[in-house]
C-alpha cells in the first residue's frame, strides 16, 4: 500500500520538505500531484525519523503547502529497456517525444547503476579510426574509453563530435554499433543540429537520444546522463553492441548539482560547486569500459563548454582528473580558420600506448606522434620568440621549427568536415611534416622508420 | 532485540545515524540494515551514533536495524595477501567478481584471505624456546619471491609449547605459546590488526640507502630513501600516474602496496594485465609476486575510499615486521582528502580551507609518518623500511591548496610534475628546477661508494648547467642568442642535451624504462665530459658552437639511452670518441690557421 501525504512543511528552491512520514527510504522514487492534477516527479535526499527531504526534477513553481499530495513510490528511479529504444527520441526523464509508443520493457533498470568491479574490468586497447588526424595520430581514442572535449562558447565541439560520431569505426571490423546521446540544458539549435546530422546519415537507426532542452527543467538534468548511461550498459553488455555515449554539455549538468546543494546549504567547495562534485562525476564516466568475456563496450565521448575557455574551472578540471585524456579545442585556432580547432599540446589520449603500433595502426606510430608533440611545441616556442625579437633574431634552426608548426597546423590538424582521413594518410601527412626539419632533429624516431618513411616523401618530392 | 541492536534515524548518502546502540565505542564496526552493509562508527553524541557506510545507501530508511561487531575496523594479515586485489576495506575483489559478476552489488562479504588454501608451514622454533613479539615461528612460501614469517603477534612473549610442520590453512593452529601467566595462547597464521593504529616497533632510525627506482631523473637528481617519504603534485595530465606505475614496477622494494585511491578503474586494470607479464629486473620474476593491490576506484563507495590508504599502510606494516623493504604508493591522496572532506560535510563539521576538515593536516602527517626505517620487534636487531609515496591532485593545478600544502610540510622528498613539460611531451615531466630532495647529504657516502667516487660532482656540475639555463634563457628571450659568448651557447646546448638525453625518459620503451644506477651515471657522465673538453676547445682553441653541436657524437650522446644493460662498455667508446672529434676539430683548426 502506497500512503499519500499531503504534509509539505517548506519548499525552497529544488526541495521539498515532507513532515510525519513513516517508512520512506533513502533515494526513493518520489511522485507529488499538484492541486491542478499535474504530476511530477522527485527522489529522496535525506530522511530521517519523521521527515524527508526531496529533490524535485520538475521544479517546484506551482506547489502549495497545502494541497499538493505526496507518494513515495517504494522504488529508485528505474528506466524501461529493450531493443525498441533504437531510433527513438526521449525528453530528460525518458518519456518519448517523437510521437512514438511507449516502450515496452524488457526489463526495468536502475539508473543509477552499481559500481563496476575493477577486477571485471578489461583494458580498451582497439584502435578506433575517426578520420580526425590530429585525434588518431596524436590523441589516438580506443573503444572503451572515456574522452571528452573540451571546448567553450562558439566554438565547433559539436561539428566534432558528430563527425566522430559518423566516421568512427574500428578498423578490419564489422560489428553492431550505436549511439547514445544526452542533451542537457543545451539550445533547440544545437539539438535539432545533432538530430538532423543523425537523420541525414541515417545514423539516427541506431541511435537512443535524451533530450533536455535550455528551457525544460535544470534539475532534470541531474537524470538525464544517468539514463543515457543505463541504456548504454544495457546495450553494451547485454546485447553486445559497440555503443558511443555523447553527453553535452556537461557544465549544465554541473550546475544543476550546484543549485540542488546550495538549496540544501551544504558547505560549498571550489567556486561553490559541492564537495563531492568528484565523486558524481566519476559515478557517471566510469560507466564506460569493457568488460571481461563480454562483447561489447561503452566508449564516453562528454563534451563541456570550460567557462573563459579556462581549463583550471572545477568542472574541466576535475572531469580531467576523471576521464582518460581530453580533446581540447582552441579558440585561437578556430579564429585563424582552422577545423577541427584541437589545440594538440594539452589534448591527451591516456590509452593511446595500447591502441596504437604494429598490428594496431603502424609500426612508426608512436616515434611520429612523440616527434610530432615535441617539435610542435618546440615550432611555439620559437614562434613566440619571433614575435618578441622579430623573425631576423630567429637562428636557422628555429625559423625551420616556424615553418615546421605553421604546416603543421595548416595541412596536418586542418581538415574538411567530412573528410575522413585513414590512419595510413593521417601518418602520411605527419611525416611530410616531418620532412621539413633538418634530419638530426628527429631524435626521437629509430633511424629504421626514418630510413623506411621519410625517404619515401624526399624521393617523391625530388622527383 | 539483542543488545548490541540500534535503529537508524536518519540517513543521508554515506552517513547513517542511529540510536539505542547500547556500548558502542568510536571506531567499532556496525552493520547497517538488513543488507548488513558494513559501517564505522565515526561520532558519538549521548544516545546516538553517527556512521559512514562503505557501501551505497540507497534504498535503506529510518527503523531499520543496524548491528554492532563491538571490534574496529581490522584487516586480517597473513599469507595470501600478495597478488591479491582489495577494495578499501579489504575485501577481495576478485572472489566478489566470481560469486558477484561484473558489478559489485551491496551486502557482499567474503574473507580477506582465502579459508581454504593449503600452505607449506616449517617451523622455525622449537618446543621449549623462549619467543617474544615478533620472533619468527615458522616460514611460508608465499609466492616464488616472498618468504612469508608467522610471527608472535605483538604483546606476546612466552615459551613455545607446542609447533607443528605441515600443510595448513589461515585459520589452522600452527604453534601454541604460554606466557608467563601461565595461560595459553594458540597461534594461526592469521593476524587481525586495526588499521587506524599502527603496529609498533622498537625504534625508528634514520635512513641510509636510496630507493632505487630506475627513473634518471629521480635516482640522480631527486633520490628517495628507504624508508622515505615522498609526493608527486601535478595537475591533470602531466603523468603522476605513469610516475607511480614505473616507481611500482622497477624500485628496488621486495614488497609493493599499491593503492588506487578514487582513480580510474581502466589504471587498476592496466596494473592487474601488465604486472603478472612485467619481470622485476632484481628478482627476475613477475612484478605481481610481490605487489598487494587496493582498489577503491571513483565510482566505489566514498567512505570505503577513506579506508583504503590506512587498510594499506597496514598491510606495509605486516611486511615491514618480516623485515621486509615496502614501498606503498598512494594514487591519489588528494581522493581521500577529498573522501574525508565529503564525510565532514555530511556531519556539519566546522570546515577549514577550501571546505577540508581542521585536522585534514593532522590525518596527513600521520599516514605518513607511518613510513620510515625502523628496527622491527623481534629478539634480533635487524632492520626493514616503508617507504610512502604519494601522488596529489591539486585542483586546476594550484599548488596552494590545502593538501598540497599539508603534503610538503610532511614529506622529504617533492617530484614537481608541470602540464608545460607535458605538453612537449618531456617525460617524466618532473621540473629540476622546483622539485627537491631533502636525502640527497645522507645518501651521500652511499652514492660514493656503490656507485662512482664522482658521481656527486657530476651530479652538482649538470644540475648548476640546468640553472644556468634558466638565467640564460630569460637573456635570450629579451635580446635574442646573438647577445651570449660563445661559453653561455655552450652551457644552452649542454643543458638542452642533459634535458633531452638524460632527464627525458621513456616509459613505453624496452630498454629506456629503467635505468640501472651505473648506467645513469655513464650516461651523464659522457654529457658533463663532452662539455667540458668542448668548453677547453671554445676557451682555448677559438671553435665554433656550430661545428661543436655537428659532430656525430652528439647523436652518439642523444641515443646513449638505448644501449642496453649489458653493453655498459660503450660508454667508453663514446668517451673515446669525444675526445678524438673534438681533437679532430682543434686539429684541423690549428692546421687552417697555419
Amino acid at each position: 500500500m502506497i500512503k499519500e501525504y499531503s504534509t509539505i512543511t517548506d519548499v525552497n528552491g529544488p526541495l521539498i520538505i515532507v513532515n510525519k512520514i513513516s517508512n520512506v527510504k533513502y533515494d526513493e522514487l518520489v511522485e507529488v500531484e499538484l492541486s491542478n492534477g499535474e504530476k511530477r516527479r522527485g527522489q529522496v535526499l535525506e530522511v530521517s525519523e519523521d521527515k524527508a527531504i526531496v529533490q524535485m526534477f520538475e521544479g517546484t513553481s506551482g506547489i502549495d503547502i497545502s494541497n499538493t499530495r505526496v507518494r513515495f513510490l517504494g522504488r529508485v528511479i528505474e528506466i524501461p529497456v529493450s531493443m525498441d529504444l533504437l531510433g527513438r527520441i526521449f525528453d530528460g526523464s525518458g518519456r518519448p517525444i517523437d510521437k512514438g509508443p511507449n516502450i515496452i520493457a524488457d526489463k526495468r533498470l536502475d539508473i543509477n547503476g552499481n559500481p563496476l568491479n575493477p577486477y571485471a574490468r578489461d583494458y580498451p586497447n582497439d584502435f578506433i579510426q575517426t578520420g580526425i588526424s590530429s585525434i588518431d595520430v596524436l590523441n589516438t581514442l580506443v573503444r572503451g574509453q572515456k574522452l571528452p572535449i573540451f571546448s567553450g562558447s562558439g566554438l565547433p565541439h559539436s561539428k566534432v563530435a558528430s563527425q566522430i560520431a559518423r566516421q568512427a569505426r574500428v578498423l578490419g571490423k564489422e560489428e553492431s554499433f550505436s549511439v547514445v546521446f544526452a542533451a542537457m540544458g543545451i539550445t533547440f539549435e544545437e539539438a535539432n543540429f545533432f538530430i538532423e546530422d543523425f537523420r541525414r546519415t541515417g545514423a539516427i537507426e541506431k541511435s537512443v537520444m535524451y533530450i533536455n532542452l535550455a528551457n525544460d527543467p535544470a534539475i532534470e538534468r541531474i537524470i538525464t546522463p544517468r539514463m543515457a548511461l543505463t541504456t548504454a550498459e544495457y546495450l553494451a553488455f547485454e546485447k553486445d553492441m559497440h555503443v558511443l555515449v555523447i553527453l553535452t554539455d556537461m557544465t549544465n549538468y554541473c550546475e544543476a548539482l550546484r543549485e540542488v546543494s546550495a538549496a540544501r546549504k551544504e558547505v560549498p567547495g571550489r567556486r561553490g560547486y559541492p564537495g563531492y562534485l568528484y565523486t558524481d562525476l566519476a559515478t557517471l564516466y566510469e560507466r564506460a569500459g569493457r568488460i571481461k568475456d563480454k562483447k561489447g563496450s561503452i566508449t564516453l565521448m562528454p563534451i563541456l563548454s570550460m567557462p573563459e575557455d579556462d581549463k583550471t574551472h572545477p568542472i574541466p578540471d576535475l572531469t580531467g582528473y576523471i576521464t582518460e585524456g581530453q580533446i581540447i579545442l582552441a579558440r585561437e585556432l578556430h579564429l585563424k580558420g582552422i577545423y577541427p580547432p584541437v589545440n594538440v599540446l594539452p589534448s591527451l589520449s591516456r590509452l593511446k600506448d595500447k591502441g596504437i603500433g604494429e598490428d594496431k595502426t603502424r609500426e612508426d606510430h608512436a616515434n611520429v606522434m612523440n616527434q610530432l608533440f615535441a617539435s610542435y611545441a618546440r615550432g611555439k616556442a620559437s614562434k613566440e620568440l619571433a614575435t618578441i625579437l622579430g623573425e631576423a633574431a630567429l637562428t636557422d634552426e628555429d625559423k625551420k621549427y616556424v615553418e615546421f608548426s605553421d604546416k603543421f597546423e595548416e595541412i596536418f590538424v586542418q581538415q574538411g568536415e567530412d573528410e575522413n582521413r585513414d590512419i595510413e594518410k593521417s601518418l602520411t601527412i605527419g611525416w611530410e611534416t616531418l620532412a621539413i626539419l633538418p634530419l638530426n632533429e628527429l631524435k626521437r624516431i629509430k633511424e629504421e622508420y626514418i630510413e623506411k618513411y621519410l625517404k619515401v616523401i624526399t624521393n617523391n618530392k625530388e622527383s | 532485540m539483542p543488545e548490541n541492536t540500534g535503529k537508524i534515524v536518519k540517513v543521508s548518502g554515506p552517513v547513517v545515524v542511529a540510536e539505542n546502540l547500547i556500548g558502542a565505542k568510536m571506531y567499532d564496526v556496525v552493520q547497517v540494515s538488513q543488507d548488513k552493509l558494513i559501517g564505522e562508527i565515526i561520532e558519538l553524541n549521548q544516545d546516538r551514533v553517527t556512521i559512514q557506510v562503505y557501501e551505497e545507501t540507497s534504498g535503506i530508511g529510518p527503523g531499520e536495524p543496524v548491528y554492532n561487531t563491538g571490534l574496529p575496523l581490522c584487516v586480517e594479515l597473513g599469507p595470501g595477501l600478495i597478488r591479491s586485489i582489495y577494495d578499501g576495506i579489504q575485501r577481495p575483489l576478485d572472489i566478489i567478481f566470481q560469486n558477484e559478476g561484473d558489478f559489485i552489488t551491496r551486502g557482499v562479504e567474503a574473507h580477506s584471505l582465502n579459508r581454504t588454501t593449503k600452505w607449506d608451514f616449517k617451523p622455525l622454533k622449537k618446543i621449549g624456546e623462549q619467543v617474544s613479539s615478533g620472533d619468527r615461528l615458522g616460514i611460508i612460501q608465499e609466492t616464488p619471491i616472498v618468504s612469508h614469517y608467522i610471527m608472535v603477534p605483538p604483546r606476546l612473549e612466552g615459551t613455545v609449547e607446542n609447533i607443528n610442520e605441515g600443510s595448513f590453512t589461515v585459520t589452522d593452529i600452527v604453534a601454541q605459546i604460554k606466557d608467563k601467566n601461565g595461560e595459553t595462547h594458540e597461534i594461526s597464521m592469521i593476524q587481525k590488526w586495526p588499521v587506524r593504529i599502527m603496529r609498533p616497533y622498537k625504534e625508528k632510525l634514520p635512513p641510509k640507502e636510496p630507493l632505487i627506482t630506475g627513473q634518471r631523473v629521480i635516482d640522480t637528481f631527486f633520490t628517495i630513501a628507504k624508508g622515505g617519504t615522498a609526493c608527486i603534485p601535478g595537475p591533470f595530465g602531466s603523468g603522476k600516474t605513469v610516475v607511480q606505475h614505473q616507481l611500482s614496477k622497477w624500485c628496488n622494494a621486495e614488497i609493493i602496496i599499491f593503492i588506487g585511491c578514487g582513480e580510474r578503474g581502466n589504471e587498476m586494470t592496466n596494473v592487474l594485465l601488465e604486472f603478472p607479464e612485467l619481470i622485476d629486473p632484481n628478482s627476475g620474476k613477475p612484478l605481481m609476486e610481490r605487489t598487494v593491490l587496493i582498489a577503491n576506484t571513483s565510482n566505489m563507495p566514498v567512505a570505503a575510499r577513506e579506508a583504503s590508504v590506512y587498510t594499506g599502510i597496514t598491510i606495509a606494516e605486516y611486511y615491514r615486521d618480516m623485515g621486509y623493504n615496502v614501498a606503498l604508493m598512494a594514487d591519489s591522496t588528494s581522493r581521500w582528502a577529498e573522501a574525508m572532506r565529503e564525510i565532514s560535510g555530511r556531519l556539519e563539521e566546522m570546515p577549514g580551507e577550501e571546505g577540508y576538515p581542521a585536522y585534514l593536516g593532522t590525518r596527513i602527517a600521520s599516514f605518513y609518518e607511518r613510513a620510515g626505517r625502523i628496527r622491527y620487534l623481534s629478539t634480533k636487531e635487524d632492520e626493514a623500511t616503508i617507504s610512502i609515496i604519494g601522488a596529489v591532485s591539486p585542483p586546476g593545478g594550484d599548488l596552494s591548496e590545502p593538501v598540497t600544502q599539508n603534503t610538503l610540510r610532511t614529506v622529504q622528498v617533492y617530484w614537481s610534475l608541470q602540464d608545460k613539460l607535458a605538453y612537449e611531451r618531456h617525460f617524466p615531466a618532473i621540473d629540476w628546477l622546483k622539485s627537491y630532495s631533502l636525502y640527497l647529504d645522507q645518501l651521500t657516502d652511499y652514492m660514493r661508494e656503490e656507485i662512482d667516487k664522482d658521481f656527486i660532482n657530476t651530479r652538482t656540475t649538470a644540475m648548476t648547467i640546468l640553472q644556468e639555463e634558466s638565467e640564460l634563457e630569460e637573456t635570450v628571450r629579451l635580446v635574442g642568442i646573438d647577445a651570449l659568448s660563445k661559453t653561455e651557447r655552450l652551457i644552452l646546448d649542454t643543458a638542452r642535451s642533459i634535458r633531452e638525453d638524460f632527464l627525458h625518459q621513456n616509459a613505453f620503451d624496452e630498454v629506456d624504462t629503467y635505468t640501472s644506477m651505473k648506467k645513469q651515471y655513464l650516461m651523464l657522465e659522457n654529457i658533463i665530459f663532452f662539455h667540458k673538453t668542448a668548453l677547453t676547445a671554445i676557451q682555448e682553441e677559438y671553435i665554433d658552437n656550430e661545428q661543436l653541436n655537428k659532430l656525430p657524437v652528439k647523436n652518439q650522446i642523444a641515443r646513449a639511452k638505448h644501449i642496453a644493460e649489458d653493453k655498459l662498455g660503450e660508454f667508453n667508446k663514446i668517451k673515446e670518441h669525444i675526445r678524438e672529434q673534438i681533437d679532430s676539430l682543434i686539429s684541423r683548426k690549428a692546421g687552417k690557421d697555419e
